[in-house]
């Protein structure tokens, strides 16, 4: 199979205003992923997909991922005269890197036996702008998984031919696999809590026992 | 009541003297019919036990029954998820009275390994009365054999008559429970306060 440079240097030829973007990965298996921007989310698939040399026909997974607000710090070294003296000295520079929704696809093809290649798409932000192409019209087989992200994360999927919640019930409001989600509190009963579950039982049960305090053993 | 010697010699002689208490609960102790009615992996367990190497049809309870309307017994065998929930209770309310309910396996009893999820309901007791809990995840065939005859016991053990008897013998106390309603974060409410309260915990 091509690499993923080829791949993106085809794909910016034959859709021009496209630009694509390849994402490191630094854990062992070093699966790198194409990110996309939404709006040209579908063109970019469709190409894969029909593509001679690629034929990507088949969409082995979807799956979500939140990305919060982060604050990314960088330490770059500076060079300051004190005194007389030249020193280096340490700046730290904050930057917030605002929260967005990710949908990650992974493609393979069975007609060429390759792949994979992953393919990335990212929202606007967590709040209102959460909407991304829905790339089930090209593989059916996303269909549900599809749903399973919009269920779960709350990305809007337009195209889907049926945009429901799959695992939740159909009045539910919240995405729960989202890092800012707070769970029901149904902690009234927990025999042995420990960690979140002990922060969260407390509230049940305001009398704590103090440990007891052993008398200093003189020697 | 007869005396127990007496009975017994009467029994050598031929006669058989009983009570209707004791008739009818002995009637009702052994044809006990679930529902057929499985929600994870402890129903395989279930299917297993109702099959001829554990062969519950030795306790007059291999008669599982398609419909509430039928069924004595609901074993709820398998996690119980939040969305599952009010269709367990109104299943519950369909079935006549006398009925009971087993709560097999660690899910059914506290929610088990998925206990801190947003979509298990912490145990089934907090909507339905549970007669008998089996531990265990799942819970051997054996153990559901025990829990059958845990019940039988329950059953032999309950008054026609007097303030102690059993629901199904006493108008006054309903045999029906409020069936939990899907709400925008969680079940509403989120237990029956009338059956569950959280047991107290010393610390």
């Amino acid at each position: 199979m091509e690499t993923l440079e080829q791949i993106k240097a085809r794909v910016e030829q034959t859709l021009p205003p496209v630009k694509l973007d390849i994402l490191p990965n630094e854990c062992p298996a070093g699966e790198r992923s194409l990110l996309v921007a939404a709006s040209a989310g579908f063109a970019v698939a469709k190409f894969l997909r029909d593509d001679a040399q690629l034929r990507l026909d088949y969409c082995s997974n979807v799956t979500g991922i939140d990305w919060p607000d982060k604050e990314l710090t960088e330490k770059t070294k500076v060079k300051q005269v004190m005194d007389g003296v030249e020193k280096e000295v340490e700046e730290v520079k904050k930057t917030l890197r605002p929260g967005f929704l990710e949908v990650v696809y992974h493609l393979y093809s069975m007609e060429l036996k390759h792949g994979p290649v992953v393919l990335r798409l990212r929202t606007e932000n967590r709040a209102d702008k959460t909407r991304l192409p829905s790339l089930t019209p090209l593989w059916r087989g996303a269909e549900l998984q599809e749903r399973e992200v919009y269920d779960l994360y709350g990305v809007i999927f337009d195209g889907h031919p049926d945009l429901r919640r799959i695992l939740m019930w159909d009045g539910f409001k919240d995405f729960p696999m989202r890092k800012d989600y707070v769970a029901p509190d149904d902690f009234e009963y927990e025999p042995t809590p420990h960690d979140e579950v002990l922060d969260a039982a407390k509230k049940h049960y305001p009398v704590e026992a103090k440990p007891e305090v052993k008398p200093e053993v003189k020697a | 009541m007869i005396e127990a010697g007496l009975k017994n010699e009467l029994q050598k002689q031929g006669v058989y003297v009983t009570s209707l208490q004791e008739l009818y609960n002995w009637g009702r102790a052994n044809s006990v019919w679930p529902l057929t009615f499985g929600l994870a992996c402890c129903a395989i367990e279930m299917m297993a036990a109702s099959m001829a190497r554990f062969d519950l049809a030795r306790f007059g309870a291999e008669v599982f029954r398609p419909s509430p309307r039928q069924a004595d017994l609901m074993i709820v065998a398998g996690t119980v998820t939040k969305k599952m929930a009010p269709l367990v209770v109104r299943l519950y309310n369909q079935m006549p009275e006398p009925k009971y309910v087993i709560a097999m396996g660690a899910c059914a009893i506290s929610g088990g390994p998925f206990k801190q999820g947003y979509n298990v309901l912490k145990g089934v007791d907090r909507y339905i009365p549970v007669d008998v809990a089996i531990p265990g995840c799942p819970p051997r065939p054996e153990a559901l054999l025990h829990a059958i005859m845990t019940l039988q016991e329950k059953i032999l053990n309950q008054k026609l008559t007097g303030p102690d008897r059993p629901r199904h013998l006493n108008a006054d106390v309903p045999g029906e429970f409020p069936v939990p309603v899907c709400g925008e974060h969680d079940l509403e409410p989120p237990n029956n306060p009338q059956i569950w309260q959280p047991p107290a915990i010393k610390r």
